[in-house]
């Protein structure tokens, strides 16, 4: 898995983000990522071949290992965790149509302009690449349904995980009649504690994400009220003082025909 | 993605360390990630293949191998490492902010914005607090999962489904506890040197403090780094004017 073919598009995003989306994408890739291929890899390992029943039936450890891990914990974090990167591709994709649309409509100004000095061109198309798009409009629109998808993939893998294992607690003993086992034996899990801990871990890290996500919406939509409140108390006082300056006018034409 | 993306964070974070800082983090570098990595992993490799218990009863080993390494050591000492190296993040991220409000007030507002003082003082001893707390946790850890730095080549166990007291075997207990005490030092040392960088940025605001304070007529043009509020001079605008009207929307600039 090409980790670090993610970060590296994640972290071209990272510029248009908010300071809580940085500190989510630090705390994604340092304990989730990092704890996930430096450890949890090698815990999860052996989990076939370790996993043993109190029978010489052949066959029955295969199905009993597939009765009681459908997908294993590894391969759901992976998934999860590619899932949940995806949204701010959304947001990846909108900054470069912006650019582009910009970039094309500068390209034209300065043809229909005429003479454009290139070094002033070239300026303003490197300031195109390296500028931070302020978060208003469309813009925020993209990033709060990404931050929503979110949430939703964070939340969805969660339950998924705690109904397929019954909770986040490995026990170290399963019962399993799945033919052609001859009947009820007893499989035991290779180092279930261990993988309990890295389970909790997981998960905590996973909850502390998606707390990051909820405020960082929760700012978003602040954010955006609050510009509203702004910009209608600048309209109102606008159109107040445009109104009085008219009729201070129209008062000084009376005087004056008076 | 291996310990690579950890040392290149731990890298950026280098340059508003002090020296001590940077002896820490050579140390963790040298002697506990590439320790780590090129000899402890593959000491513990095959750690549960070869755990032999003197029994021929199936589940028993894995249950008693479950029993006594509720988690594996080098787990722990991945755990560690991450956990350990987390707090420098705090520092950039406080220059990050001192950074961002200099862009958006749009002058100088440090002198010097890596220096360790006011804010980034606080930040730093904490940072320098939660990392000395997270070795000793570790430490700690180890020592009550372990029942201290021992490895002993024979445990007996008597878990179920064994069918009763067992002898059971670990591989290269040597081996194990040499390493052991290796990364046991390494923490240690760690544990020191982030004492006494704490120690020395302690003493170094507290003699700032002292000199500005008592030693009269001192240019100390390294000390003073508060943002530094100019009051514009000769200004014809006055407070009651009201703001530039446009009919257009206003943008906000984030």
């Amino acid at each position: 898995m090409s980790w670090p073919l993610l970060y590296a598009q994640l972290f071209a995003v990272n510029r248009h983000s908010t300071s809580l989306g940085k500190v989510w994408l630090s705390v994604l890739f340092i304990f989730r990522v990092m704890v996930l291929v430096v450890a949890a890899e090698s815990v999860w390992g052996d989990e076939q071949s370790d996993f043993t029943c109190n029978t010489l039936q052949p066959g029955c450890e295969n199905v009993c290992y597939d009765q009681f891990f459908p997908v294993s914990h590894i391969r759901l974090w992976c998934l999860q965790l590619v899932f949940v990167s995806t949204p701010t591709l959304l947001v990846a994709m909108h900054v470069a149509y912006r650019n582009h649309s910009d970039k094309k409509r500068l390209l034209q100004g300065s043809g229909r302009s005429g003479f454009l000095s290139n070094k002033s061109q070239e300026e303003e198309l490197e300031t195109l690449k390296t500028r931070r798009l302020p978060i208003a409009g469309a813009l925020w629109w993209t990033y709060a349904c990404s931050l929503v998808f979110r949430l939703l993939f964070e939340g969805g893998f969660m339950y998924a995980l705690y109904v397929v294992y019954d909770g986040f607690q490995m026990p170290r003993l399963v019962q399993c009649d799945q033919w052609p086992c001859p009947n009820m034996v007893d499989c035991f899990i290779s180092r279930p504690t261990e993988k309990t801990v890295f389970t909790v871990f997981m998960a905590t890290a996973s909850s502390i994400c998606i707390v990051l996500n909820m405020a960082e919406l929760a700012y978003l939509v602040a954010k955006a009220v609050t510009r509203g409140f702004r910009s209608q108390r600048k309209r109102t006082s606008c159109s107040r003082t445009s109104r009085e300056k008219l009729q201070n006018k129209t008062n000084q034409k009376l005087l004056v025909l008076n | 993605m291996n310990w690579g993306f950890l040392e290149n964070v731990l890298s950026g974070v280098n340059k508003y360390s002090t020296v001590i800082g940077r002896i820490w983090l050579s140390v963790v570098f040298l002697f506990r990630i590439l320790v780590y990595v090129a000899a402890a992993e593959q000491v513990w490799k095959d750690e549960q293949k070869d755990f032999v218990c003197n029994t021929r009863q199936p589940g028993c080993e894995n249950v008693c191998f479950d029993h006594f390494f509720p988690i594996s050591q080098v787990r722990l000492w991945a755990l560690q490492l991450i956990m350990v190296s987390t707090p420098s993040l705090l520092v950039a991220l406080h220059v990050a902010y001192r950074e961002h409000r200099e862009a958006k007030h749009k002058r100088k507002l440090y002198q010097d914005k890596g220096s360790i003082d006011g804010g980034l003082f606080c930040t730093y001893a904490l940072s320098l607090v939660f990392k000395i707390a997270f070795e000793v946790g570790f430490l700690l850890a180890f020592y009550f999962l372990y029942n201290g730095f021992e490895v002993p080549a024979l445990l007996q166990c008597s878990q179920s489904p064994c069918p009763n007291t067992v002898d059971c075997y670990i591989s290269k207990p040597k081996e194990k506890k040499i390493f052991l005490y290796i990364m046991g030092c390494a923490s240690i040392l760690c544990i020191t040197l982030n004492f006494a960088e704490l120690l020395y940025i302690t003493w170094k605001k507290l003699w700032r403090c002292f000199s500005r304070s008592f030693i009269p007529g001192k240019e100390n043009a390294l000390i003073h780094t508060r943002p530094v509020s100019v009051k514009p001079t000769g200004h014809s605008e006055d407070s009651s004017t009201q703001p530039a009207c446009t009919t257009d929307n206003v943008h906000n600039q984030e």
